[in-house]
């Protein structure tokens, strides 16, 4: 156990040191920033005084090495826009982007289990169907067109929901949530729906092939014929055996969950983190792309050796495989 | 028990034709794989014919009259008298004329993208399950690190490292989607090169390029094909969804994601048919895919087979 998982942690911290390399090499070649950020009034000596206060006159190397210290310390440069310490832009827009991944989640499986419990109890029922195909549009769907159409619909035609913004924040361990308050609440709810909406499929799909595969079963049929109400049978005997890969493949649709939050961001004008490094890419503001995409692969990185690691307590089988 | 006989006879006079035969009347079997077979159909030629089909081309700025702009489906054209059937967008083009265009990049964009990656993550797959040993392992890890990002933010690192330009968002979905084929083509490679017929070609004296390439490469395909087909759906929604968010292709050119994003500013003065149109049309084309590829895939999966 101990072997295995040192080995996993080497292999993490390496794929996070390539992806360093790649993410500070790749943006360098990113346009001149210089020419964005420094009016064009300026003369040659003041341009120069400001590349060599950015520390855009080092060799690339230099930079990196620079860039690796200092994101060995949690610096990674101050944003060329904001005049702020990259890294403390992002994790003070973070919690927003967690509070409408967790939400979209949330609502993944409040919607998705039992629409997949009843789809897959009662596989040739037309109400499942019609679920099945509804899951299939619901894969197909693009997400950003369907954040219009909630906004057109919900926010400007019914004018029953806000559509930009977090609302009302409440102060809860130090950092804003909109899940605190009613008007909090509403704002929050067509964005995490937007971003919920493939992961409604994909449990719903999950959750129906599970119960079709347990419902079978003999300890179905035991805990049945031990008089057992077919409810209780269903939450706990059939619900305990479906949900393991339910939980593991959300687990790992958080991270793409906080990439794809990027785009219901922009649309819904969500202060997150996703909406910063959109404006950063376009105004290459280099410091806090870096920064973000740092902080991503290092939460992608831990995910996937949370995700492994349970595989591993979990599966016997990957046991055996690791061992050899 | 009358049933049975009548199948068992069925499947053996399907098993005496070919292979893909087989697989094409399998698919003919389901009413929604051939609607939506059909409707793609139709969306490819209207798309390929686009020039002979629509009132005005939408990207000569020459043939726009600003004085048309944002006017609402049925509304008629001034100077020449056309029905502008979905309304015209903030620049005054004629929707159906933008969509169709925009259909023909999305589906330029997401078919040659796909066909691209398949050819190159297939022969790496299978140089990669040929060479075996250190070169399998670093090329296979390197696939495991590219597919456990999500796809959209390693497109966002492309482009804002590459720029604009229809060219460089099919490079980008090309380097996202090679690792896909590359892996199904090195698995499938390894499970058929222990094949007899292997055993077999190797025995003729056949070289192994030739054993890779004309025996196993014909094995591998139907997974690949699977792969395919939903890789052009979620490439078109890439391309869709990076130029919505004003990375992918130019203002002068749009597809039909910036047409989308064009009409987002207009939603709120209720002129909603700018992003309604465009994103039903490229609605219909990936669920048209998706139903072509599920179907593909029950059809082509050897474990569903009778």
């Amino acid at each position: 156990m101990i072997g295995w998982a040192l080995r996993r942690l080497t292999q993490s911290l390496l794929v996070i040191l390539l992806m360093t390399l790649v993410v500070f090499i790749g943006l360098n070649a990113i346009g001149n920033p210089m020419d964005i950020l420094v009016g064009e009034d300026l003369n040659q000596a003041e341009r120069l005084q400001a590349i060599a206060h950015l520390g855009l006159d080092k060799p690339l190397w230099q930079q990196y090495l620079i860039f690796l210290k200092g994101a060995l310390h949690g610096n990674l440069g101050q944003s060329f826009v904001y005049h702020e310490d990259a890294m403390r832009l992002i994790l003070q827009r973070l919690p927003a982007t967690f509070e409408l991944a967790f939400s979209a989640l949330f609502l993944a499986v409040v919607i998705g289990v039992p629409l997949g419990m009843f789809a897959g109890t009662w596989p040739d029922h037309p109400v499942s169907k019609l679920l099945m195909a509804g899951s299939i549009v619901g894969f197909s769907l693009p997400a950003f067109w369907v954040a219009l159409m909630m906004i057109m619909l919900f926010s400007i035609t019914l004018g029953w929901l806000p559509a930009s913004g977090r609302g009302e924040t409440r102060e809860w361990l130090g950092v804003q949530w909109s899940w605190l308050t009613l008007d909090g609440l509403q704002h929050l709810l067509l964005p995490a729906l937007n971003l919920a909406l493939f992961k409604i499929s994909l449990v719903l799909r999950l959750t129906r092939a599970g119960v079709r595969e347990v419902l079978p079963q003999e300890f179905v049929k035991f805990a049945r014929a031990k008089g057992l109400s077919p409810l209780r049978v269903m939450c706990m005997h059939v619900m305990r055996n479906t949900m393991i890969p339910v939980v593991t493949v959300l687990a790992m649709e958080l991270g793409s969950t906080i990439a794809y939050a990027v785009v219901t961001e922009s649309i819904f004008a969500w202060p997150g983190a996703g909406k910063l490094i959109l404006d950063s890419i376009n105004m290459l503001d280099r410091p806090v792309v870096v920064a973000y995409l740092m902080v991503v692969v290092v939460i992608f990185v831990v995910l996937n050796l949370i995700v492994d690691g349970l595989y591993y307590l979990l599966d016997p089988r990957v046991r055996v495989e690791a061992s050899r | 028990m009358n049933a049975i006989p009548k199948t068992a006879t069925a499947s053996v006079g399907l098993q005496a034709q070919s292979p893909w035969r087989r697989v094409a009347v399998e698919f003919t079997r389901s009413p929604s794989a051939m609607l939506g077979l059909v409707v793609l159909m139709i969306i490819i030629l209207v798309a390929a014919l686009a020039p002979w089909i629509v009132v005005q081309n939408p990207y000569d700025l020459m043939q726009l009259n600003v004085m048309d702009a944002r006017m609402a489906p049925g509304s008629p054209n001034m100077d020449t008298g056309y029905t502008y059937w979905l309304g015209t967008d903030g620049q005054g083009r004629d929707l159906v004329s933008a969509i169709i265009y925009g259909l023909r990049i999305s589906l330029w964009v997401g078919i040659g993208s796909a066909l691209i990656a398949a050819v190159i993550g297939t022969l790496l797959g299978l140089a990669s399950a040929y060479a075996g040993g250190w070169v399998d392992a670093l090329l296979m890890r390197f696939v495991d690190l590219l597919l456990s990002f999500p796809v959209i933010l390693m497109a966002l690192m492309i482009l804002a490292w590459l720029g604009k330009g229809v060219g460089n968002v099919m490079l980008t979905l090309v380097l996202l989607e090679w690792a896909y084929y590359a892996r199904t083509a090195r698995g499938q490679a390894l499970t058929e090169s222990r094949r007899e017929y292997v055993d077999a070609a190797r025995g003729q004296g056949i070289g192994p390029w030739r054993i890779v390439i004309g025996h196993i490469l014909p094995n591998c395909l139907p997974p690949l094909i699977v792969i395919g087909a939903l890789q052009i759906a979620r490439a078109i929604t890439l391309e869709a969804t990076l130029s919505f968010l004003g990375l992918g292709v130019p203002v002068t050119e749009p597809s039909l994601g910036l047409l989308i994003a064009n009409g987002f500013q207009y939603m709120l003065s209720n002129e909603y048919w700018i992003s309604l149109f465009p994103g039903l049309a490229l609605l219909i084309t990936i669920v048209a895919i998706n139903l072509v590829g599920d179907r593909l895939r029950d059809v082509l999966n050897p474990r569903l087979q009778r």
